[in-house]
């Protein structure tokens, strides 16, 4: 019965391999060598046995809610005497490599979980000392003054490099005890017989772009456990998967997202200001669609800035491009002044949360929970949420404690079932800020946008901090919110100066992405009619503007007639951006193989 | 033949962009994204290949810098090797070594170890030097088969087919050797999960340049460190008068 479903799915040549990943994981594969048909007929032998192996706690994602579990984990067992072996599995190269964010760290989370983190040489070398808000116009800038108070006040706060803290956190559960495996993706999600998560399986390596095995073809690895967390960060592929199968969802709103891009400058030291964080709103977005900006002058040596921006991909008009926003916003005589005369060094791009309490989806389910920016816990107007997915790790990991280190669990499913974590979550400290500050993001869905949104916090949050009786809703699902492109206008970007903008291309080198290149495209489609038929028809293509590294590309066909839609997978940054804004719904992000994506150092 | 030796070199991975330090003694290393060197890759899959096909019994794969080059070893274990050797060198030693000071230690080395075959890469992807084989060839008065698209072994010979200007060059050399990989000599398999895992518990033996009797001063100093220069824009002309123009014009003709 298996063989043939493996048989009709490769004939398929336009199914592309997406497919076959999605049967591998209901198949259950484990113990009988299958024949793999290819489009031409001819049988291979391919060994599908897949060696497994046994922890206590497996993570999936080297972040700071996975590496906050793990370490929290091998704390709780040192202080009790006990045993426990706790595995990591990380698809970057190495730790770090795929982290970005701004960053402003609140160290709440930081101090309960080292609090000697000083000593242990923590990378937080720069405290915030100046902190400026402003409203931008085309040519001029409204400062904003920032009040104690107020959720962007970043009093007490350090500007750190995400990437080098969690590189730190690594080398800190290593020290522990953790076993960290960088450069493994978790792909599939493995269950036992009676439904509760079992595990994860690595992705298979050596399959060609046609789907077919190559000479270095073998099967991933299953990593089994007793629970597994699951912290892939925002929109994780294998969280897509447990939403739907737990149905976790049913009782929150769908999430909603931003795309936050960022580059790293070196500038002229004589405009250098450690310690200063400038956020901005206003130009060049509209009053509807929701974003802003970033600068902060980093304190480790040499002058380095830390700047991007943040589209709300709730955005309408499908002619937008977070990239080109991005660009052009450098050009403002308040940004460029800074800019001038420097150096860009990286870039990056990542999907982020706005959904804040509204989008809370159930956190544990049997076998497994979800820790991290991958249920969501940033809090947006602080725009901050390293700090709660740190929390949100430890309290996974005191949850989980008891129950892996018991001599009997007694639990009803073979993968345990902690509902203690959300209990947990629930009365911490997470949850009072997420509730504090959930009306802030919803409240610019009106018709004064930016400015309504603006005018609600200050009255409502500033004064009664988010006791108000009353909890708005958000729009709904961003891929949504597209207007089809007859009804929008296009928008004229200034091309890049090579000085202060770029062009895409150059900014992706800088990424340092790379994936092997003789690999199914991680970019799958269910159904490959869809991008030109609907996607490229109504809204005229709008990845081709919302991805940050290039991916998505219509070009005409060889035969003349009509466009077709080319996806360069290798540019991709791991983003998620495509799964999300896609208004077809069509595009699938599976993980690629491990150790692709980019080199992102200090990001 | 019992043993074959491995190099393997820890280098800034290819697809990441280099950047020139602001005090222009070399390029910055901190942080950025490294991986074995692509040669050294299919050189240790070689080595593999022949243990697999019981030609060689024991593979050792060697590496020389700092701490972080034991990862390597790591990688070059998970894919097959039997055990490493890491060779300690850091600060300004690992900043001055190049090829020379690296085949005095594969020399040392390979007389150490009793090594019938010592297989490098051609090359490092970031000095492109393409000289530590032959260096260590000659070092030891081995015959060499350098820039290898394949590797016989014919009793106490080996067969290689070099990659040179003009086409393939095959020679017959006798063991012991010294061989370097070239890119089509073979595919590398991947270091899956599994083998790190069992990777973790073969042995990697540490010891000093000094203890192998080496000496890492090197003859060469390295003045400055610069970006390539950017490239200028072309001009595009319409005819040939007008190229013939252009170049009377700026002196070139």
């Amino acid at each position: 019965m298996c063989l043939w479903k493996i048989l009709v799915v490769l004939q398929c040549p336009s199914m592309g391999c997406c497919c076959k990943l999605t049967l591998m994981s209901k198949l259950q594969v484990s113990t009988f060598d299958i024949q793999i048909v290819q489009h031409t007929n001819i049988p291979v032998g391919v060994e599908m046995e897949r060696f497994a192996d046994e922890a206590d706690v497996v993570i999936v994602g080297g972040g700071p809610a996975g590496l906050s579990a793990a370490i929290r984990l091998k704390q709780l067992a040192k202080e009790q005497e006990k045993e426990l072996r706790v595995c990591l599995v990380e698809k970057a190269s190495q730790i770090g490599a795929h982290t970005l964010s701004g960053a402003c760290l609140e160290p709440s989370a930081l101090n309960e979980l080292f609090p000697d983190w000083k000593e242990r040489g923590a990378p937080l070398n720069t405290p915030v000392t100046e902190d400026l808000f402003s409203i931008l116009t085309e040519k001029y800038r409204i400062p904003v003054p920032m009040l104690p108070g107020l959720p962007m006040n970043n009093h007490g706060n350090y500007i750190v490099r995400l990437g080098h803290f969690v590189h730190w956190l690594g080398e800190q559960a290593e020290e522990l005890g953790v076993e960290i495996y960088p450069g493994y993706a978790a792909a599939e999600v493995l269950f036992h017989e009676d439904g509760s998560v079992k595990g994860i399986a690595t992705n298979d390596v050596g399959i060609a772009k046609d789907g077919s095995p190559k000479d270095v073809f073998e099967r991933g690895m299953e990593l089994h456990a007793k629970v597994t967390l699951f912290g892939e960060g925002c929109h994780g592929h294998l969280a897509k998967q447990l939403y739907r199968q737990f149905n976790l969802r049913e009782n929150c709103e769908p999430q909603t997202y931003a795309i936050g891009l960022k580059e790293l400058w070196v500038i002229d030291e004589k405009k250098w200001r450690p310690g200063r964080v400038e956020h901005s709103v206003g130009w060049p977005l509209n009053r509807n669609t929701y974003g802003g900006s970033f600068l902060y002058h980093l304190n480790e040596g040499e002058p380095l800035v830390a700047l991007g921006f943040v589209v709300g991909l709730d955005y309408t008009n499908p002619y937008l491009s977070p990239f080109r926003e991005f660009q052009r916003w450098k050009h403002h005589p308040f940004v460029a002044k800074t800019l001038e005369g420097g150096d860009r060094i990286a870039y990056g791009a990542r999907a982020l949360n706005e959904g804040g309490y509204q989008c809370l989806p159930k956190v544990t389910f049997p076998g497994g929970m979800l820790i991290g920016c991958s249920p969501g816990f940033m809090n947006v107007p602080k725009i901050k949420g390293t700090h709660t997915a740190m929390k949100s790790g430890m309290l996974a990991a005191e949850a989980i404690f008891p129950k892996v280190t018991a001599e009997d669990p007694a639990s009803e499913t073979a993968g345990l079932h902690i509902p203690e974590y959300e209990d947990n979550l629930k009365k911490s400290w997470i949850w009072k800020e997420l509730y504090a500050v959930r009306n802030i993001r919803p409240s610019f869905h009106n018709y004064f946008g930016l400015y309504g949104g603006m005018v609600y916090t200050g009255v409502f949050y500033w004064i009664l901090r988010g006791k108000e009786p009353w909890t708005l809703k958000h729009a709904g699902l961003d891929s949504a919110q597209l207007k089809p492109a007859k009804e929008c206008t296009p928008i004229e970007y200034p091309k890049p100066d090579g000085k202060l903008s770029f062009d895409l291309l150059s900014s992706v080198a800088l990424s340092g992405t790379n994936h092997e290149g003789d690999q199914p495209p991680h970019l799958t489609l269910k159904d490959d009619s869809i991008p030109v038929a609907n996607n490229l028809a109504i809204y005229d293509g709008p990845e081709q503007r919302f991805c940050p590294a290039g991916v998505y590309e219509y070009v005409p066909l060889e035969t003349g007639e009509g466009m077709r839609l080319q996806i360069n997978a290798q540019n991709c940054v791991h983003c998620k951006t495509c799964d999300i804004k896609d208004p077809s719904q069509n595009i699938n992000w599976v993980v690629p193989e491990g150790s692709g994506g980019p080199a992102y150092n200090g990001l | 033949m019992s043993r074959v030796l491995v190099g393997v070199k820890r280098v800034i991975d290819y697809a990441v962009k280099i950047r020139v330090k602001p005090d222009h003694s070399g390029v910055v290393t901190d942080g950025v994204k490294h991986s074995m060197n692509p040669f050294c890759e299919i050189a240790v899959e070689e080595a593999v290949k022949l243990k697999e096909k019981k030609f060689i019994k024991e593979v050792v794969a060697v590496s020389c810098g700092p701490t972080q080059v034991t990862e390597t070893i790591r990688t070059a274990l998970a894919m097959g090797c039997d055990r490493g050797i890491h060779v300690e060198v850091s600060g300004k030693d690992y900043e001055a070594m190049g090829p020379l000071q690296i085949a005095k230690i594969f020399a040392a080395l390979a007389k150490k170890e009793e090594a019938s075959l010592v297989i490098l890469g051609k090359q490092a992807i970031d000095d492109d030097c393409n000289q530590t084989g032959q260096m260590t060839a000659a070092l030891l008065d081995w015959p060499q088969g350098t820039f290898a698209s394949e590797v016989t072994i014919d009793g106490e010979k080996v067969k290689v087919v070099r990659e040179i200007d003009g086409g393939l060059e095959t020679i017959k050399i006798s063991m012991p050797a010294v061989l370097t990989a070239d890119l089509r000599l073979n595919t590398p398999r991947y270091a899956t999960l599994p083998n790190i895992m069992k990777a973790k518990k073969k042995k990697i033996a540490n010891m000093k340049p000094a203890d192998l009797g080496v000496d890492m001063v090197s003859r060469v100093e390295v003045l400055r460190v610069d970006e390539p220069p950017t490239r200028l824009a072309g001009v595009k002309v319409e005819t040939v008068d007008d190229l013939v123009a252009k170049l009377k014009a700026n002196g070139t003709i």
